[in-house]
């Protein structure tokens, strides 16, 4: 009878998966060398401020990366140069969005002050000192034209989605093709069009102008984005409701869409997002005003043309305006897609 | 009675795309006429005699040019780091910051035209400028880079390069979603065999991706041919056909329009309508071989 040995050591538990200490160290001194180099450049050479030790780095990244690794042969090489390279370069992209957020952030928050949200600049030319005045009549502008533009275009964009998913009628293919090539057209051209028609035939510049502007712009985005939503409801439910006799127009009424409401919600929130900063459409629509309004036949104020219009006087002031409403319409995306971004993972929970 | 009432619903976007071309051409259509095809092909904007209109002598020739110029400076920045985002996105970044940078990303294309264009004036105009004078002190034996008078401030390279900044994300998520779709046996196959990341990358990702890219780029394009606001800061406005970069002379059709429309007289608004026209068919056809290249693409998956 053989008796076995029971082996009792357990070995270390590994984790092969994640980076040896040995990589990040030549990671460590791949970067380290790059950022010296850059940091020699930039005191040597004209290559001034942070962008210009980046430069620096930048291109020394790949040269370090090929001179530490070419002794393991070609595609050790080809491979780390490629990892720098990608890198890099990524890592480039985000500096000017770092600088646009913190810009916005650091300029603008200069403007605010305790009314900054509440008053408007009916009696204060955009010059004045920063503690008179304030962006209340441009948010108001801007939360009616796009309400009204939602209540158009939302229907509209969630019923080609429906056109397209539930009906799959003759011209499905056609209209997918038109929202795409709709969600093409210039937002300057939309305004154009709006200026052409509404503006010319019923005399002025108006909030309902404007409106119909942003609806041109805001239906693809709604159109596009319900669209993908509708297409995760699973065909089961239809089948059920229609083997208990529902027509179809029930069906998608009473069963699809309560189903991806949510998903619905962000179709549109993410179709405002898109339209709540449209500036040059609303040049040639709704125009400019500098008190708070809520008449839909008359010049509106709104958040992008006053962040526009204050810009181009030069004035120092002014332009401090420009960047608190710059300030504020981020802040309005940003809620947006906070909002859009919650209810979509809610629906993928579903 | 539902099916029908879809239907006419879906079919809006119809009646608009036609209205636009058939309003646009209605206001303009007494440039066409005066002017025929020298509207797009000379670029003088001069509308002689307030009274008389036929001392006008109106031309878009240089804004189409300026147009094509700024867009494709921004094509050409933009694309190799779209690429190259894509790419560290779907490959390299850990999971945690991939998600993460998704979600950056989605924000970063919504950020409003006006913010890029406040951004691009303040703070990348004195960038470039001071690039140009480095540029220009160097390599001014080059046509692109040669100017006649040493001034740069609102040159087509600073729209260019903040329309490149603009347009980056919507070509990353395209380039993003067509190397996602990649076939992953054949990535693991190149594993398998010993090959880099690179390698697998470089033998299965690219190729597959080409033509997808190649429909993000162009839906870049007509972003970028359309863009107004930010170029209207970013770019002086003149009539020449100028193609060097640096110099600060240019423009674009959009731009042109958000410039003459406030005291544009009658005969002048219609040039406008006949040159918004003319962008809305430019985009149209670059957005149309975009979105048959990217619907292509999404096919062969």
């Amino acid at each position: 009878m053989t008796t076995y040995e029971v082996s009792t050591v357990v070995p270390e538990p590994r984790r092969p998966w994640d980076h040896s200490r040995s990589t990040l160290l030549r990671v460590a001194v791949l970067v380290t060398l790059s950022g010296v180099f850059g940091w020699v450049l930039n005191t040597v050479t004209g290559l001034s401020g942070f962008l210009g030790w980046y430069v620096g780095l930048a291109f020394a990244m790949p040269v370090v990366a090929f001179v530490g690794s070419v002794r393991h042969g070609w595609n050790m090489a080809s491979d780390r140069v490629a990892t720098a390279v990608i890198t890099v370069a990524f890592a480039a992209v985000t500096i000017p969005w770092v600088s646009i957020f913190f810009t916005v952030y650091q300029k603008g928050s200069k403007a605010f002050h305790s009314k900054y949200l509440t008053d408007d600049m009916r009696v204060t030319p955009s010059s004045d000192i920063i503690q008179n005045g304030g962006v209340a009549h441009a948010i108001i502008g801007t939360l009616i034209m796009v309400l009204i533009a939602s209540l158009i275009a939302v229907p509209l964009g969630i019923l080609a989605a429906v056109y397209i998913v539930e009906i799959k009628g003759r011209f499905a293919k056609l209209v997918r093709f038109l929202t795409q090539a709709m969600s093409g057209v210039p937002s300057i051209v939309a305004g154009l069009f709006i200026y052409a028609t509404v503006v010319v035939l019923f005399g002025g510049f108006s909030a309902w102008a404007g409106s119909l502007a942003l609806v041109i712009l805001m239906l693809p985005t709604v159109a596009r984005t319900s669209e993908e939503i509708l297409k995760i409801v699973p065909d089961d439910l239809r089948t059920a409701s229609y083997a208990l006799g529902a027509t179809q127009s029930r069906t998608t009424f009473r069963v699809v869409l309560p189903t991806i409401a949510s998903g619905l919600v962000t179709a549109a929130v993410l179709g405002i997002a898109r339209v709540v900063g449209e500036t040059a459409p609303l040049i040639l629509t709704a125009s400019y005003f500098v008190a708070k309004s809520t008449s839909l036949n008359e010049p509106i104020a709104s958040l992008p043309i006053y962040i526009f219009s204050s810009l181009g006087l030069g004035d120092e002031n002014a332009t401090t305006r420009a960047w608190g409403g710059s300030l504020v319409l981020l802040g309005v995306v940003f809620i947006l897609f906070a909002i859009a971004r919650t209810l979509s993972t809610r629906l993928a929970r579903k | 009675m539902f099916r029908g009432f879809v239907t006419s619903c879906a079919l809006f976007s119809l009646v608009v795309l036609v209205m636009i071309a058939a309003f646009l051409l209605y206001r303009g259509f007494e440039i066409f006429s005066d002017f025929g095809i020298r509207f797009i092909t000379t670029s003088k904007w001069d509308i002689g005699n307030p009274e008389d209109t036929s001392t006008a002598v109106l031309g878009i020739g240089a804004m189409l040019v300026g147009s094509v110029v700024t867009a494709f400076i921004a094509i050409v920045v933009a694309v190799p780091f779209a690429i190259a985002s894509a790419l560290f996105i779907e490959f390299y970044a850990p999971r945690l910051l991939r998600t993460i940078l998704t979600s950056v990303l989605d924000l970063v294309a919504a950020i409003p035209s006006v913010i890029f264009g406040i951004w691009g004036y303040v703070i990348l105009l004195p960038l470039v400028e001071d690039w140009s004078g480095t540029l220009y002190k160097y390599l001014n034996w080059f046509p692109l880079f040669d100017v006649q008078t040493p001034i740069f401030g609102r040159s087509p390279l600073l729209a260019g390069l903040l329309l490149s900044i603009m347009i980056l994300p919507i070509v990353t998520s395209v380039a993003r979603e067509v190397y996602g779709q990649a076939p992953r046996d054949l990535i693991d196959a190149s594993y398998a065999l010993g090959g880099t990341k690179w390698a697998g990358i470089r033998a299965v990702v690219l190729p597959f991706g080409k033509s997808g890219l190649v429909g993000g780029a162009m839906l870049g394009l007509g972003r970028a041919m359309g863009e107004t606001v930010a170029v209207y800061l970013t770019l002086n406005l003149v009539f020449d056909i100028n193609f060097q970069i640096l110099a600060s002379a240019g423009g674009n059709v959009a731009s042109l329009i958000a410039n003459k429309f406030g005291e544009a007289t009658d005969y002048e608004l219609k040039a406008l309508m006949a040159a918004g026209l003319v962008l809305f068919l430019v985009t149209l056809l670059v957005n149309f071989f975009a979105t048959v290249i990217v619907n292509r693409s999404r096919k062969i998956v």
